[in-house]
Formats: C-alpha cells, sequence, structure tokens
C-alpha cells in the first residue's frame, strides 16, 4: 500500500475507534445507571455493603481489589453485568481499531506516529487504553470503564476535531531511535497516570461517601457498586508504582541521551523539561507520602490527581502556551 | 506497615528548646532537615520553583525574550531581575533548595546504610505467640509431627525464603531487596547529582557561525558565544582541532503539508585533531555529533551568505566576501548587514534582506520557499564620515546607525534589488555595489559536558534500585507444630509488609504441599 492509503485508512480508522469507545462509554453509563435502580430495590443487600465498605474489611484481604463476593455481588444485576461486559468489549474493539488507526498513520508517514500533537494525542490515548486493558482483569477495573472510555473517547474526539495534521515526515532533528524509546516510555506512563489519575478521583468520591456512611447517613447506589474506597487507593498506587520508573526512564534517561544527540546538551532547562522534572518530582513525592508519612488515601489521591494535572499540562498546556526546542512540526 | 512507621517516628527532640544550647540546637536543626516530611516538603518546592523558569523567558535559553520581557514592563522587569527569575536554575533560592535537598538526602540515607546492613544479616524473628490473629492463617491436624519442619524448610527455601528453626517451628523471610533497592536508589541519586554537578562545573559550550569554505580552530577567541562552569580556566581546557567547511547540502519537502520543512542536512567536514595531525573529513548531520577528544561537534542551524563586492567612491575595492544574513522565517528571509567603514571618501554601509525564492509585492519583499530557486537580495544603503577605529567589539549582524545617514531616491528611502550578477551604483557617486553569488554557513556547537557517564549510570542504577524498592514485596511466613489434646497441630501463618500482596493465597498452597508430602492419606 502507498503512504497515502494508509493515511487515507488511518483517517477511518481513528474516527470509527472514536464512534467504538463512545459506545463502550453509553454501556458503562448504562451499568451505572442500572445499579441505582437494582439497588434500591434490593434494600436487604444494602446492609451488607455498609459493611464491607467502611474501610475496615475483617479478613484484612481486600486492599488487592480483590472484593469480598458480597460486595462484588451486592445490587448487580444480570443486565448490569450484561452492560460492564458489553463495554468492555467494545473498548476491546475500539482499542484494535485504534491500533491500527495509529499503526497506519506511522506507516503513512513513514516513521513513529507521534510526530506533532494530532499524533502524540492518539498514541497516548492508545497507551491510556493499553494501560486499562492491561490492568484490568489483574487488579479488578471494570469499574473504571466508565472514565476510561471517557477520556479516551474525548482526547481522541478532539485530536480529529481540533489538532488533525495531515501524514508527512518529522524534521531532522527528531529522527533518532532515543525519540522512539522516549516518547513510548513517556506515553505508556503517561497511560498510567491517566489510569492512576482516575482511580484517585474516584477514590475522592467514595472515601467521602464512606464518610458519609459512617457518620449515618447513606451511600448512592452507585457510588456502592465501587470496590472499597481502600482498595482504589491499593490499586492507584500499583498503577502509578509501575508508571513512575518508566517515566524516570523515560524523561530522565532516554529523553537527556536523546537530547544530547539532537542539541548538544542533555539538560537545557527547556520548559518541557522543566515540567517532565516537575512530574516527576510530584510522583516521587507521592510515594514517598505514601511511604514514609503514612499519607495514605485523601492525601496520597491529592497528590496523585496534581501529578496527572502537571502531566496533561506538560503536553497540552507547554505546547501551546510556551515555545521551546520542543515544539512539535505543524502543531 | 507499622515497621515503616516506627523507623520514622524517630524521637522528637525534647520540647524545651531553649535550654538546648548550640550543640543541642545544631543537633534539632539536622534532625528536621534530614526527617522525611522535610524532604517531601523539599520536594515540593523544588517542583514549585523549577516552574517560574518555564513560564518566564530565561537568559541562558531566550535572552532576547528577557530583552523583550524588560523592555514590555519596565516596572515588573528590575524587579523579577531581583528575584533571580530570568535565570531561575542559577539563582541563590533554586540552588539552596537543591543543595537543602541534596544534603537531607545524603543525611537521611548515609544513616540508614549501617541500619540496614544489619537488617540484611538478621534472622527471621520468632513467630508471635498468637499465629490465629495474623492476616492469613491455615492450620490442620498432622498424622505425626515427624519430618513436617523439614518439609516447611525445604518448601520455603525452594520458594526463595531465608529459613530459620525454632523450637517446634520455622520462621521465614524474604523479599530483603526492598531495602537495599530502596538505598541504591537514593545512593544512586547522589552519584547522579554529583555527575550532574562536574559537568556544569568542568564543561563548556560555545557557538560558531562558519561559512561554507571557510574554518575554525578551538580557541575561545575564535567563537561566536562560549560558556563555561566555574572550574574552567581558559583555552588550556580545549582541544587543539581545527576544522574546515567544504560543503553545506540540505534538502527541503518540495510538496504536501510541511512543503518547505528541512528534511536532511549535511555539512562535510575536514578536520585535525592537534595542528600537526593528519586530515580527516566527517559528515556533520543532525543527531550525528562529531566527538573529539572528550568535545563534541554539533550541527545546530544553517542560513545562506551572499557573496558582494563594494567598490567605494574611488573605485576601490572596501569589502569583498560573503557575509552571513540571519534567517527571519521558516522560508529562510535572511537579514544581515554589509558594512565598509574603510570606503572613502564616504564610509558605507548596506542592510537588507537576501531571499532564496524572492517574491517582491505590495506587502514588501520575502522569500516563499526556503531552498535558493530565485535568489535576490533587497537592500538599501548609508553613508557617513569616516570613523577612527575604536576597536570596541561590533555586532556583525547590525549596522550602528548613529553617525550614518540613508541615502536617498527623490522623496523616497533609496531601495534596490540585486540578482546575482548584478551590480549597483550609489548615488552622487559614492561607489558600488555587486551581487557576486553566495554560499550557505553553519551554526556549529562544540561543547564539553564531563560527568555525563557518572549521570547516567547513577540514573540507570537509581532506576534499578526503584524496581528492587517498588517491586519486591518483604513477607514473612511461620510454620508451627505443637500438641493440643493429643492431636498434632500445624500452623501456617504469614504477613505482607505494606499492602496484602496474595500471602493466603501461598499460605494455602503451602499447608497444600506439606499435607501432601507429610500425611499418608488425605
Ligand atoms: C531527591 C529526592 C528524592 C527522591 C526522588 C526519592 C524517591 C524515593 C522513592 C521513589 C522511594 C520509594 C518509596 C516506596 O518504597 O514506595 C523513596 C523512599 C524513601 N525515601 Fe526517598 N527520595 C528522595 C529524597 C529523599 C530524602 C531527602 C530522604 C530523607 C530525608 C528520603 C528518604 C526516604 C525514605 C526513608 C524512604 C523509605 C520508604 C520505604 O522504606 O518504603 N528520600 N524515596
Amino acid at each position: 500500500m502507498s503512504p497515502e492509503t494508509y493515511a487515507q485508512v488511518s483517517n477511518l480508522l481513528i474516527p470509527t475507534a472514536t464512534v467504538i469507545y463512545a459506545i463502550a462509554m453509553v454501556s458503562h453509563a448504562m451499568e451505572w445507571a442500572l445499579g441505582r435502580t437494582a439497588v434500591a430495590v434490593k434494600s436487604e443487600v444494602q446492609d451488607q455493603v455498609l459493611v464491607a465498605s467502611d474501610g475496615t474489611p475483617a479478613a484484612g484481604g481486600t486492599t488487592d481489589g480483590v472484593e469480598s463476593p458480597a460486595v462484588e455481588n451486592a445490587g448487580r444485576t444480570a443486565r448490569m453485568d450484561a452492560a460492564s461486559r458489553i463495554g468492555l468489549l467494545l473498548t476491546w474493539l475500539g482499542f484494535v481499531l485504534h491500533l491500527g488507526g495509529v499503526v497506519t498513520r506511522g506507516l503513512a508517514a513513514e516513521r513513529v506516529p507521534w510526530g506533532n500533537m494530532y499524533e502524540f494525542s492518539i498514541t497516548a490515548s492508545l497507551a491510556v487504553a493499553i494501560v486499562y486493558l492491561v490492568f484490568v482483569q489483574r487488579y479488578k477495573l471494570q469499574w473504571l470503564g466508565l472514565g476510561v472510555t471517557l477520556v479516551v473517547a474525548a482526547v481522541l474526539g478532539l485530536a480529529s476535531l481540533a489538532l488533525y495534521t495531515p501524514a508527512g515526515p518529522l524534521v531532522p532533528a527528531l529522527h533518532s531511535y532515543w525519540l522512539v524509546i522516549h516518547v513510548a516510555a513517556a506515553a505508556i506512563s503517561g497511560g498510567a497516570f491517566t489510569v492512576g489519575g482516575l482511580v484517585s478521583v474516584l477514590y475522592l468520591v467514595k472515601a467521602r461517601a464512606e464518610r458519609k456512611v459512617l457518620a449515618g447517613g447513606a451511600m448512592s447506589a452507585s457510588l456502592r457498586r465501587l470496590p472499597s474506597a481502600e482498595a482504589m487507593d491499593g490499586t492507584a498506587y500499583k498503577v502509578l508504582a509501575f508508571a513512575f520508573p518508566l517515566w524516570t526512564f523515560g524523561v530522565l534517561v532516554a529523553g537527556p541521551i536523546w537530547a544530547e544527540y539532537a542539541w548538544g546538551r542533555y539538560w537545557g532547562w527547556d520548559p518541557k523539561e522543566v515540567w517532565s522534572l516537575v512530574t516527576w518530582v510530584v510522583y516521587a513525592a507521592y510515594l514517598h507520602a505514601r511511604a514514609t508519612a503514612g499519607w495514605r488515601g485523601r492525601r496520597a489521591a491529592i497528590i496523585a490527581i496534581v501529578g496527572w494535572f502537571v502531566f496533561i499540562f506538560n503536553f497540552v498546556g507547554v505546547n501551546l502556551l510556551v515555545s521551546g526546542l520542543h515544539s512539535y512540526a505543524g502543531v | 506497615m507499622t515497621e515503616i512507621k516506627e523507623r520514622v517516628a524517630t524521637p522528637e527532640p525534647p520540647p524545651e528548646l531553649p535550654a538546648l544550647g548550640l550543640v543541642g540546637w545544631l543537633r534539632w536543626t539536622w534532625r528536621q532537615l534530614t526527617s522525611m516530611k522535610t524532604a517531601l516538603v523539599l520536594l515540593f518546592l523544588l517542583a514549585l520553583g523549577a516552574v517560574p523558569g518555564s513560564l518566564i523567558p530565561q537568559t541562558g535559553v531566550d535572552p532576547i525574550g528577557v530583552a523583550d520581557f524588560l523592555e514590555a514592563n519596565p516596572k515588573l522587569g528590575p524587579f523579577y531581575d531581583k528575584l533571580g527569575l530570568f535565570d531561575v536554575y542559577k539563582s541563590a533560592w533554586f540552588s539552596a533548595i537543591y543543595l537543602l535537598l541534596f544534603i537531607s538526602l545524603i543525611g537521611c540515607v548515609v544513616p540508614r546504610l549501617g541500619v540496614y546492613l544489619k537488617a540484611v544479616r538478621a534472622r527471621p524473628p520468632q513467630p508471635p505467640r498468637n499465629l490465629h490473629k495474623l492476616a492469613a492463617y491455615e492450620t490442620y491436624d498432622a498424622d505425626s509431627a515427624d519430618g513436617v519442619l523439614e518439609a516447611a524448610t525445604r518448601e520455603l527455601k525452594r520458594r526463595r525464603y531465608r529459613v530459620e528453626q525454632y523450637d517446634g517451628a520455622v520462621a521465614a523471610e524474604r523479599g530483603y531487596l526492598r531495602e537495599a533497592g530502596n538505598l541504591l536508589f537514593h545512593f544512586s541519586l547522589i552519584l547522579a547529582l554529583l555527575g550532574v554537578a562536574w559537568g556544569s562545573l568542568f564543561g563548556y559550550r560555545g557557538t560558531v557561525l562558519v561559512v561554507e569554505g571557510n574554518g575554525f580552530s578551538n580557541s575561545v577567541a575564535q567563537y561566536d558565544d562560549f560558556t563555561s562552569g566555574q572550574a574552567f580556566t581558559g583555552d588550556d581546557d580545549l582541544p587543539p582541532f581545527s576544522l574546515t567547511v567544504q560543503n553545506f547540502a540540505v534538502k527541503f519537502q518540495e510538496s504536501g503539508p510541511q512543503r518547505g520543512a528541512a528534511r536532511e542536512f549535511n555539512a562535510a567536514l575536514t578536520y585535525q585533531e592537534s595542528p600537526d595531525g593528519p586530515e580527516k573529513s566527517y559528515d556533520l548531520r543532525v543527531n550525528h555529533p562529531l566527538k573529539l577528544d572528550g568535545s563534541s561537534v554539533y550541527l545546530l542551524g544553517h542560513g545562506y551568505a551572499p557573496k558582494v563586492t563594494v567598490k567605494d567612491g574611488d573605485g576601490k575595492v572596501a569589502f569583498s566576501g560573503p557575509a552571513p544574513f540571519l534567517p527571519q522565517d521558516g522560508n529562510f528571509s535572511s537579514f544581515g548587514v554589509i558594512k565598509a567603514p574603510d570606503a572613502r571618501p564616504l564610509a558605507l554601509g548596506f542592510e537588507g534582506f537576501f531571499l532564496p525564492t524572492a517574491v517582491i509585492d505590495e506587502r514588501g519583499p520575502r522569500s516563499v520557499f526556503p531552498d535558493d530557486l530565485d535568489p535576490a537580495l533587497a537592500m538599501t544603503a548609508y553613508y557617513g564620515r569616516p570613523q577612527k577605529e575604536t576597536g570596541k567589539p561590533e555586532s556583525v549582524y547590525q549596522l550602528d546607525k548613529t553617525k550614518l545617514t540613508q541615502f536617498e531616491n527623490g522623496d523616497d528611502k533609496l531601495r534596490f534589488q540585486l540578482q546575482p550578477g548584478d551590480s549597483f551604483t550609489l548615488p552622487d557617486k559614492a561607489g558600488s555595489i555587486t551581487f557576486d553569488g553566495y554560499s550557505a554557513w553553519v551554526k556549529i556547537q562544540i561543547s564539553h559536558t564531563p560527568g555525563t557517564d557518572v549521570a547516567l549510570g547513577g540514573i540507570m542504577l537509581a532506576i534499578l534500585g526503584l524496581m528492587g524498592s517498588l517491586f519486591v514485596h518483604p513477607r514473612r511466613t511461620w510454620v508451627r507444630v505443637r500438641t493440643q489434646d493429643g492431636r498434632t497441630v500445624v500452623e501456617i501463618a504469614g504477613l505482607d509488609r505494606g499492602a496484602d500482596r496474595g500471602v493466603a493465597g501461598e499460605l494455602r498452597t503451602l499447608a497444600k504441599t506439606l499435607t501432601s508430602t507429610t500425611q499418608e492419606k488425605p
């Protein structure tokens, strides 16, 4: 196939993937809506749930994201399970199309597909999907489906509508193996930062609801379906612990090596470098806060969310607002 | 988790601070500085402190931006300057943050090295009295106590536990590498920082613009601009090489959305590593620096240098040769000046644009493509009284117009365009200018940063340590055999340090293995 054909295929696949992700999102949204009514009916299950979700699991074994059966099945109906499974299936389908779109984009441009913001957006959102799909079984992340499909569909939609640039080769400074390694590491860890950030946001919501329950209040039905706050805290930590070494490698090893080749200095306090370092420091602080200051839960979650915003700003804000050597071709 | 908390909760200083005296006060300060909370605060400060440098133009990265900012903000500018906001990463307060962090880091991990060295040799501790209270617990009745502890020891060793025998029980622990990884991480971080510091003290970096066909020999005076660390002493520290740019070739994208973007640069060099060394050649490209005796030569940029001949009013040649013009846009509309201060009776100066693919319309002269498809010079000219040589350095890219007057053409300023080969005669027999042709120039950066290997090695080791610290999960397991009411009871219990990592599952398999190897019938 010629580059033009690849480009056309890519331009077809990316919007299709966006639509599929959006449908997956609707499916997950339905799952939540169904959860609302289902639990309202099954009031006898309610007590069980309240005990299990107050954050003090009797067996001490729920931090792995493995919910006790009572919570897992509480208020679930066959229809909700179906909606959840359809959502995940559609996410897989969207992912396959998305992957195809990114690969053909690379073939069209005859290089790695992250030479400008459009390409970095479609690749980074692919990384979010990868991280989610890799961890979804292991850490039982199905409950994150709505958030992930929302983010991926939104980023893809925005990329197609606002950032689209036709495929073309890179400017010479961008040719290097280290660029490939650098951006791949940054994209995958960015995907994990996003998943970790989403989990942390939901953690805050759930933890607040749990505190209300302890004070004698009631928890809304859809929140009850989330894992316990403690389990979510553990999940966020695991995903971010995976991301941090990768990010360290991406921005403190691969990036400087590339900069050394391309610009003759490995570190030059370019805005992009500064914000990568800030991201790194924030996540280092996150790990410290958890490991030594005992800041689990709320404060750790806030740091994780701050880190996520810093990461997003580095990608979007710095490219658009601040000029530097990292400005991409044809933004 | 309890263990970590204990370790962190170092004994607080006594509350009656004033009575401590100098030594006590110093000790208190040191404790505060090396506490984990302080490290955390310093980390946040570092992140916060790095931000203004990315939003406000920095002298080291964008000196023109700084000048513009100062001009646009006459009140705020000097205030920012006092705060060091135009050179954040060298400012006193930023240095203070990372130095404190560095000290905190050393003060925090060096004492822990001793603690760790003890811990790494430590034997797994005695089983607690009430094993069934632990997070994971299995028990079964055995036919006899014979062989159970031996089988448990074998199985636990196979599972990479360190095993210790106690009376009627075995204790096992694994995951000692977590702490080792954590220490490796922090020590390597120190190593990396030392590497970076070494580079910034002893390194240098300079740039120079060389026109095709011309040469450069490595000495501070030959650079257009040059920066070096505090410990750099001068020419003695520069390797004595020289190079000549024989030829420069560039390819531009001719069609498509990125039309005009450069695709390939290539500067063909010849060089000598020392004045009497053999001459070698090298193709200098982006991403392919030339390494010479610890220094690296990079290709940073390129442009056009029109060649002109200026004759003065007396008919003598007052200037001849290439003059580098600086590109102003993506299509290489390049601005530059030509100075002929020795022209007589009037000194002459020219200013204007070189346009590789010229279009001149109502929007003025500009280039529409970066390659030299239809080159032209669009210039204006100045005259002035001959001046004495002052020896004061002057920019080669700007005319000092304070003592010059622009030529006029009727009511308008004088403007003229030249194709290669064209000449233009100035009014009043002041002289003439001929556009002989043009060549390319390249901007070369030569730099040397020692310690990069140390910094790189440090970071790599740090990542290795980090993986140990994040992915190794210490776990303790105990197996005890005791007799109770005439039965032989085997108890297996375990504990994950930190978050639960599925210890219960492992105990279940352990119990199964033990029953199947030591029980006669199921
Ligand atoms: C340059 C900044 C620093 C960075 C990037 C950094 C990074 C880290 C990381 C990633 C961990 C692992 C956390 C975990 O085990 O989950 C850690 C742990 C730790 N850090 Fe740092 N650190 C830094 C500075 C410091 C300083 C200055 C101190 C001392 C005051 C310190 C003391 C500790 C301690 C005690 C732990 C132990 C955590 C544990 O045992 O689980 N760190 N650090």
